[in-house]
């Protein structure tokens, strides 16, 4: 390590030491956002101390979870350099490999929008690119805008790293297309298919001559197996795929993981389909990096909710349960593991306009929330935009007298657990920044640690 | 009384929750004793002028937009003749640049348009995205506030002597600097604004409905029984302020 970039280092550490001491949260970008406004290059500096490179994870939906799962399989063999709050732009990237002294291996997420600056900088030595959906159109313009982002990010990759895509995505599985060598990873279980494709679907259209995708199967969103009846381009092969996809309500959801390596059952303590789509994800990279089939299947089997990602928090005997939503994409799927994991009967959702969140809220009418909403005995509207999302809740079918509106998050909280009957269980879904002073409410009254002390 | 929606490419225009003034449209028509009669007309589907008392254009990614602008090429007659036999419209951000004349992108390429309303676009290098606040006067002395929310890379001039759907108290609008924003032709209506734009602002709904229901009954409009709007006009304000605070400006 050079002497600059030694000292710089110690400078951006003390930076964060103190924000946390100044309590402004975990300090978990600061130190980088200084460093990366003194030196950009630092971070190439960083990266190229980790003898084992780096691995990206990009995605709009489960980049969170994916990366912690990598981090969970990977655990106890590799020390990682792996930004484990969820900081994902430059400033958390930088700082993250500032605070790794002796990792072995850098395993990033990395913002969509981020991508093709880590990508300059840090020379990967694997990307994941799990999926791409209309998201917070506000910040990043056009989902096409972001596709040609990482297309570019994708051609400016060193030849001899390797791309992990997830096929099903037709944005994706073009990209694969593109660059031979690259895992191809995909579901294979029509049984898990919707009836139709959701309102919120994407990318329908193919790719080489615009016609409307068939789809044999579609799981999630666009996600699926997909052909185009006019010019025939369809889901490239899998390389590695899940099959006899079993989802347990709220519970778990087993599969079996069938790779070039061989095939193992998977039993995830995460429901719904779209963590089967993060495990597989995981499963690639992770076999990509060296992994044994055995150490990713033990990996996923013993891995725990990423913070606000499907956690589960007890308080005063009642259970409280969070999904973060974000995007219609993520959250039509939120909406429909809880809708097959029985009734929600009280449910607190709370939209925040930030720039995390995305201004524009007009994403919750994407969103199918109706299953919720029949069902439901009582939804309490909070956040910023809470009026916002009354609104949606009534014009969706929700009875008026079963709506109740809060702005106030700790006001709303406490009214929803009221709600909420002894041994019962209340749903909170909250947008980003939603989700972030949920957490800090649940960290005032001793629910849960600080995201900063979490391990994986 | 059914009024009869024709929804314009809804698989290929509906990036900005535009299902949200759809479902907005049909509730306030139910709670009327009306019944809203939605149906799609995409790729291949003929329009027939009479057919339709509302028709609705939403907004697409760019892509979307240039795989249906040659089919809403073929139908740009009967658009402008459904209008011209008083039909109401409203179309929103794509949809409403492309009712206009043309569109010319970044790279210089010309796109007709409908030629329903007397504005050219031209795509800037920048793009215009934030709350909205419009003040608007669709019918004489009846002063009402709009708000949404916008996200456009077009600048949209309007002819000398256009109508504009309102004026910009605060956010971009059409342009960015003439201060109007959206346009108006009879009972058409075009506006950048979505977000979505009718569930926050529950008058404009009860217009475009009254337009459509004087089309369907073929009288003059005449003014729906009020409904409690204690949460839309919640969520109006809220809206409102995040424009006065936050609004797009140069």
């Amino acid at each position: 390590m050079g002497l600059r970039l030694a000292a710089e280092i110690a400078a951006a550490r003390a930076v964060g030491r103190l924000s946390r001491l100044a309590g402004k949260g975990g300090g978990t970008t600061l130190p980088g956002k200084l460093l990366w406004k003194l030196d950009p290059a630092a971070l190439e500096r960083l990266a190229a101390r980790l003898p084992q490179g780096t691995a990206l994870v990009s995605a709009t939906n489960g980049k969170t979870t994916t990366s912690a799962m990598v981090a969970r399989i990977l655990a106890g063999r590799t020390r990682l350099a792996w930004n484990s709050s969820g900081a994902n732009l430059i400033s958390g990237v930088t700082s993250t490999l500032l605070d790794a002294n002796d990792a072995e291996l850098g395993l990033l997420e990395v913002d969509e929008a981020a991508l093709p600056e880590v990508v300059r900088r840090v020379h990967p030595r694997a990307v994941l690119l799990g999926n791409l959906f209309r998201d917070q159109l506000d910040r990043y313009g056009e989902l096409e805008l972001v596709a040609a982002r990482w297309r570019d990010a994708i051609a400016g990759l060193d030849p001899t790293s390797t791309l992990v895509v997830n096929g099903d995505d037709p944005q994706l599985g073009e990209l694969a297309r593109g660059r031979p060598g690259s895992v191809v990873y995909g579901l294979d279980d029509p049984r898990q298919a919707l009836p139709a494709l959701q309102h919120a679907a994407d990318s329908k259209y193919c790719f080489a001559c615009g016609h409307p995708y068939d789809y044999a199967a579609a799981y999630v969103g666009h996600l699926g197996d997909y052909r185009c009846p006019a010019c025939g381009q369809a889901r490239p092969p899998l390389d590695v795929r899940a099959t006899d996809v079993e989802l347990e309500k709220l519970e778990s959801a087993s599969f079996r993981l069938v790779a070039p390596q061989g095939s193992v059952r998977v039993k995830l303590p995460l429901p719904g389909l779209y963590n089967v789509y993060n495990a597989l994800g995981a499963a690639s990279l992770a076999l990509t990096l060296g992994a044994s089939l055995g150490q990713v299947k033990d990996g996923l089997e013993s891995f725990s909710a990423a913070f606000g990602r499907f956690e589960r928090i007890e308080c005063g005997g009642k259970t409280i349960l969070v999904l973060l939503i974000k995007n219609p994409a993520g959250a039509n799927e939120a909406v429909r593991t809880l809708a097959h994991g029985g009734q929600t009967k009280v449910l607190l959702i709370a939209l925040n306009d930030a720039i995390a969140d995305g201004k524009d809220v007009s994403w919750i009418w994407d969103v199918d929330l109706e299953p919720l909403l029949a069902t439901a005995e009582r939804v309490v509207a909070s956040g910023a935009r809470a009026a916002e999302l009354a609104v949606r809740c009534v014009y969706g079918g929700l009875p008026r007298e079963a709506l109740e509106v809060e702005p106030d998050l700790g006001r709303a909280l406490d009214r929803a657990l009221e709600l909420t009957s002894a041994g019962g269980e209340l749903v909170i879904l909250p947008t980003y920044t939603a989700m972030l002073a949920l957490r800090a409410i649940f960290v005032e009254r001793g629910l849960v640690r600080p995201y900063w002390e979490r391990e994986a | 009384m059914r009024i009869r929606v024709g929804h314009l490419y809804p698989d290929y225009l509906n990036i900005y929750a535009d299902r949200g003034n759809i479902a907005v449209l049909a509730r306030r028509a139910t709670l009327r004793g009306h019944e809203l009669d939605v149906a799609a007309v995409s790729v291949g589907d003929a329009l027939v002028p009479g057919k339709h008392d509302l028709l609705y254009v939403g907004g697409g990614q760019d892509r979307e937009q240039a795989l249906i602008a040659p089919d809403l090429a073929v139908k740009s007659d009967a658009v402008k003749q459904a209008v011209a036999d008083g039909a109401a419209l409203l179309a929103v951000c794509g949809g409403y640049q492309l009712l206009g004349r043309g569109y010319r992108d970044r790279g210089g390429v010309e796109m007709a348009g409908v030629g329903l309303f007397p504005h050219e676009t031209v795509a800037g290098e920048q793009r215009m995205i934030g709350d909205v606040l419009l003040e608007c006067e669709l019918e004489p002395d009846e002063l009402h506030a709009i708000a949404g929310f916008e996200n456009h890379a077009g600048r949209t001039t309007l002819d000398e002597g256009a109508i504009p759907l309102g004026r910009v108290v605060a956010g971009f609008g059409n342009d960015g600097k003439s201060g109007y924003e959206g346009c108006r032709v009879g009972r058409a209506l075009g506006t950048y604004l979505h977000g979505p734009l009718l569930p926050r602002n529950p008058w404009l709904a009860d217009w475009l409905l009254s337009q459509a229901l004087a089309h369907a009954i073929g009288s003059a409009p005449e003014p729906l029984a009020p409904l409690d709007d204690e949460l839309e006009l919640a969520a109006h304000d809220v809206a409102a302020q995040r424009a006065r605070d936050r609004g797009g400006r140069y």
